[in-house]
Formats: structure tokens, C-alpha cells, sequence
């Protein structure tokens, strides 16, 4: 595979083209704006949780480029059904992915599909697009309202 | 040097010549592929002469400058000075105290915010235009922060054509500084200056003009103009980075206080009085960057023996030639369609987000810049958050729009 075709994998293009979650929750237990002032990225990430502390809807809205956007629509639909425990587990996995830090065939994780983002290291301009929507669901739960990746 | 290429000039434009004279412009990135360098505006490459100077002071010289009385520091300064005399004549000046040394544009531009902003008082109006760089904009409204002044911005059209009228209404008696950019680095407009000028003097303004784009483009004659102040950097001249110019005309040099104290701006320094040095040392504090001021001196001979008439050809010839092959992209859209343009193309390719496409074309081994620029207000007007921008040089030729237009194809495939 060509470096190119690693970064932006068919999954990547088709979720960007087709964001999953992408709208509005009004009353979200958090929301969380996070933007990337170089890149002019802004998304608003919203979260909903059940009685029982686990993750109920996902959402987001705004604008990015493919990576980004992929990133925050594979996001959204991994989060749901997860406890807030297994949601910063797999913020830190998802991070050290990123960064080149985990191999998702050889470490233990509990990525899934987002391993479609293991070859992102390969592009350091790039890794701050694809972990924009994650810091912003992290400080989300950590109910701090906005959040600046560079 | 300068021979060859005088000699090669008079037969015609010869960008593989130049080509061989800047080694990045020959080298091959992501394995072995062609450089195609379209980030001109950012950045120009170095010719080889630049870099010797470079090297040979600091591995030769590496004296300071205006102290020493032995054998290197008096090589040094004689160099330092050859390079304010040689700036001197490349932009027209009429005495070489009018050329102080900055550490780039963005130096340049806050030395006066201070110094001329320190005479500027409560309710005192300065124009700049919607189309300004960050570093023309930041400076003044910190000024109008400390001081009290207001801040006017004169509107650009949808072509990225300064509305010269909008912008005449604005000037009053109250206005008493007008900064702006010659060329826009990221619609590659030339705007009027000449006019703009002329309509700041009008109102007993005085006028700074940011020629960070323009000074690698065109000849600048500061006397012909007129202009009170004029910027620009080494860097975009192929020259190194960390050096700038500031032009002031003498009579302004002398009425503004110094913008940094310390070392070499001072004539004596008593507790109780500390007189200043003359012109134009008043205004360099610290050691500079002595062996980047050298060398910019071999970058100015570089352009001078080419001559502006050949370049401003040379690169008017890559911008139609961009500007057809590029509208011939179903789907993109340029941003920045001024009758007049420097060879700065900014475009977008359909809604793909500028940054995936810098990536592609950065994988294809052409280089060029995804982003706003340093002009947000820009991005706002236009209504994008970010545009690819290609930007041309000396050393570029239709081949190198030719591959950034096959990778723009890629750009299309890929998110079809
Ligand atoms: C029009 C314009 N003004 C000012 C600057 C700032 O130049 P520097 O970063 O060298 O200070 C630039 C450089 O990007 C520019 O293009």
C-alpha cells in the first residue's frame, strides 16, 4: 500500500463523505467545542449518559478536513454503549495509535475498526486532525468547554 | 556568478540554469521523487552563493560587528555595511541610514508600531486593508490597545481587489498611518500603492508599505513611491531567514524614539543620560544576525543580475499558464482573481478541505502550502477555512504546473 492509500483508506473517504452522528443533540449530559486554529477545523462534540453511567448517543457537527471528520464519525460510533471508563481507555489507545505508540496487531486493544488510523503517524502534520474530535469528547467528560489542538 | 547569468539573460530566461544554482531545487523527496517547490510565498530556496556567505562567515569570520578593532571584526562590519549599501540601491534609497536591519518583516512592522505608535495618541486612525497578513494587523491593534487608536480596515471585493474608494472614503485628518501589503501573500493581489500612497499623503498620513511579497517579484524604487516605511524579509529574497529591512525615510528615523535599548544603539550611556546613536544604529539593538545581513547581500546580486524585467516575464508566464491549466479542474475554484496578480495562486479543489490536499500533493513531490495563511480575515471574507496555495519563483517552469495539476487529478480520484 502506498503511504497516500494508508492515510486515506476507503473507510476513511467513506466516512468522510458520509459522517455517521452527524447532528445536533440538544440536552447532551456534555458538550465540547474543540478547533485546530492552524487547519481552521471546529467540531462540537455531543455526549448523552444513561441511569446506568454508560455512554447513550454520540454526536457531532462542524467542520474539518477527511481526517478529522472520519476520525470524529468512527469516534462517535465506537463510543456508544460504553461505560466512561471504557470510553477514556479507548481515548488513550486511540492516542497512542496515533502517535505510533501501539500496534494494533501486536498490542492489546480495543480498538476495532480505528485501526484504520495506524498509519496516520507516518504523516506528523496530520496526527493533531485525526485526535481533534477525541480530545474534544475527553474534555468533554471532563466538562471543560473548549479545547485547542496546536 | 553574476556574469553567467547576465550572459544567459540576454539570451533568454533560463529557469534550469537558475535551477543548478539552488540545490534543494534538484533534490528528490518521499523516495525519489522530483521536488516540485510551489511555496515560494512561504519561503524562497537558497542559491548556493547565499549559502557560501553564510558559511564562510561563520566558519571564517564569526565576528561581531562595529566593536572589535582586530582583523575579523573589521571584515565583518565591512561586510555588514556592504550589505545596507547594497540594499540601499536595490530599493532606492536615498542615504543608507535609511536602512536599519530587523530580524524579518514582522520585526519590521512592530519596530514602528512602537516607535512611530509611541507619538500616536487617543482617537489617531490607522488604515490597513482586509487582505493584511497577521504581522500588519497584530502590531496595530496591540498599538490602538496601548494607545488609545483606532483601528480602520479598507474591504476587499470578491475578486481580492483592494475598493479603492472604500478605502479613500476612509482616510481623514484623523487618520495618520496607512500599512499595507504590496503584494497579498495569499490572493497574490499587487494592490495600487502607488495610489494608496498618494491618498494616505492627501491627508498629511504617512504610509508603511509590507513589500514581503513584493520584493522578490518586482523592483522597488522607495523615492519613486514615496512610501515613509517600507518591510520586507531576507528570506523571501533567497536570502536566509531571521533577516529583515526596515525602510524609514530619514526625517521619521530621526523623530521616533528607539524601539529596543541596549548595545550599539546608544552613543554614551550615563545613569543620569543616555544619549543614542546616530542613524540607523539608533534602531539595531544586540548583535544581529550578522552572517544572515551578509549574506543577504550575494542574494540581492543573485536577482539584480537576472533583472525584474525577466523575472516579473518569467512569472507572469506561470501564472496564466497555472491559471488556465488550473480552471481547467472541473470543480476548483480560485480564491483571488485580481486583475493584477503576482504569481500566487490559491485555490480549492472542489469541497475536499485544503490540508488533504496539501497531503496528496506533498506525497506526490510537490510542495505547497494548505492553510490561511496568516490572513484569517481573508479565509472570513471568502467564506473557506483554509485554501491550497501555490506559489511560483524564479526556478519554476510550466513542467512544475504541469505536475501539480496531475496531482491535483489525484486530489479528484482519490475523493472522486
Ligand atoms: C505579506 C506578508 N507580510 C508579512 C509577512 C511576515 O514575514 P516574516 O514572517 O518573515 O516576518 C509575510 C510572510 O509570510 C507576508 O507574506
Amino acid at each position: 500500500m502506498s503511504a497516500l492509500d494508508e492515510l486515506y483508506q476507503q473507510v476513511i473517504i467513506e466516512h468522510n463523505r458520509k459522517p455517521r452522528n452527524f447532528r445536533v443533540i440538544e440536552n447532551a449530559t456534555y458538550v465540547a467545542e474543540g478547533f485546530n486554529p492552524i487547519c481552521g477545523d471546529h467540531f462540537h462534540i455531543y455526549i448523552v449518559v444513561g441511569d446506568d453511567g454508560c455512554i447513550e448517543d454520540v454526536a457531532f457537527d462542524g467542520k474539518g478536513c477527511a481526517i478529522s471528520k472520519a476520525s470524529a464519525s468512527m469516534m462517535t460510533q465506537a463510543l456508544i454503549g460504553k461505560s466512561e471508563i471504557e470510553a477514556r481507555q479507548l481515548f488513550a489507545e486511540f492516542n497512542s495509535l496515533a502517535k505510533g505508540d501501539l500496534d494494533p496487531d501486536k498490542d492489546d486493544n480495543t480498538l476495532g475498526k480505528l485501526a484504520v488510523f495506524s498509519g496516520i503517524w507516518k504523516f506528523p502534520a496530520r496526527v493533531k486532525c485525526a485526535v481533534l474530535a477525541w480530545h474534544t469528547a475527553t474534555s468533554a467528560l471532563d466538562e471543560v468547554d473548549i479545547v485547542s489542538t496546536e | 556568478m553574476s556574469t553567467t547569468i547576465e550572459q544567459m539573460n540576454r539570451v533568454s530566461f533560463d529557469a534550469d540554469r537558475i535551477r543548478a544554482d539552488f540545490p534543494a531545487a534538484t533534490r528528490t523527496v518521499h523516495d525519489g521523487r522530483r521536488l516540485v517547490y510551489l511555496d515560494n510565498a512561504a519561503t524562497t530556496l537558497k542559491p548556493r552563493v547565499v549559502v557560501d556567505a553564510l558559511a564562510e562567515h561563520m566558519l571564517l569570520g564569526a565576528s561581531n560587528v562595529h566593536r572589535g578593532l582586530h582583523y575579523l571584526s573589521e571584515r565583518a562590519t565591512e561586510a555588514y555595511e556592504a550589505a545596507r549599501d547594497s540594499v540601499c540601491d536595490f530599493i532606492h534609497a536615498a542615504a543608507r541610514e535609511e536602512i536599519v536591519f530587523t530580524n524579518g518583516t514582522t520585526a519590521a512592522i512592530n519596530l514602528v508600531a512602537h516607535s512611530f505608535g509611541s507619538l500616536l495618541g487617543e482617537g489617531d486612525e490607522i488604515v490597513v486593508s482586509q487582505m493584511e497578513h497577521h504581522s500588519n494587523i497584530v502590531p496595530w491593534q496591540l498599538l490602538c490597545e496601548r494607545r488609545g487608536c483606532v483601528l480602520r480596515v479598507a474591504p476587499i471585493d470578491k475578486n481580492g481587489e483592494l475598493i479603492l474608494d472604500a478605502y479613500r472614503d476612509m482616510l481623514s485628518d484623523r487618520t495618520r498611518l496607512v500599512s499595507m501589503v504590496y503584494v497579498s501573500n495569499s490572493l497574490g493581489t499587487v494592490n495600487p500603492i502607488e495610489e494608496i500612497i498618494a491618498g494616505a499623503h492627501a491627508v498629511g498620513a504617512k504610509v508603511l508599505v509590507d513589500a514581503a511579497q513584493a520584493v522578490a517579484t518586482r523592483a522597488i524604487d522607495v523615492q519613486a513611491l514615496d512610501c515613509d516605511f517600507l518591510a520586507f524579509s531576507a528570506h523571501k529574497l533567497f536570502g536566509p531567514t531571521g533577516v529583515g529591512v526596515l525602510y524609514g525615510k530619514q526625517v521619521h528615523l530621526e523623530a521616533m524614539p528607539p524601539f529596543l535599548g541596549g548595545g550599539d544603539m546608544i552613543a554614551s550611556v550615563r545613569f543620569e543620560k543616555t544619549e543614542y546613536n546616530r542613524l540607523p544604529y539608533k534602531f539595531e539593538a544586540g548583535t544581529g544576525n550578522i552572517g544572515g545581513v551578509i549574506a543577504l547581500k550575494p542574494a540581492i546580486d543573485y536577482v539584480s543580475a537576472i533583472g525584474f524585467d525577466a523575472i516579473q516575464a518569467h512569472e507572469q508566464d506561470l501564472l496564466t499558464y497555472a491559471t488556465d491549466v488550473l480552471r481547467g479542474h472541473e470543480g476548483l475554484r480560485l480564491i483571488g482573481t485580481a486583475r493584477e496578480k503576482a504569481a500566487i495562486v490559491s485555490f480549492l479543489v472542489g469541497e475536499v478541505h485544503a490540508h488533504d490536499v496539501g497531503s496528496i500533493l506533498d506525497q506526490e513531490g510537490v510542495a505547497i502550502r494548505a492553510g490561511h495563511h496568516c490572513t484569517q480575515p481573508v479565509m472570513e471574507f471568502f467564506e473557506v477555512p483554509a485554501t491550497a496555495r501555490a506559489s511560483f519563483s524564479i526556478y519554476n517552469t510550466r513542467e512544475d504546473v504541469d505536475a501539480l495539476s496531475l496531482a491535483v487529478r489525484k486530489v479528484e480520484e482519490l475523493f472522486e
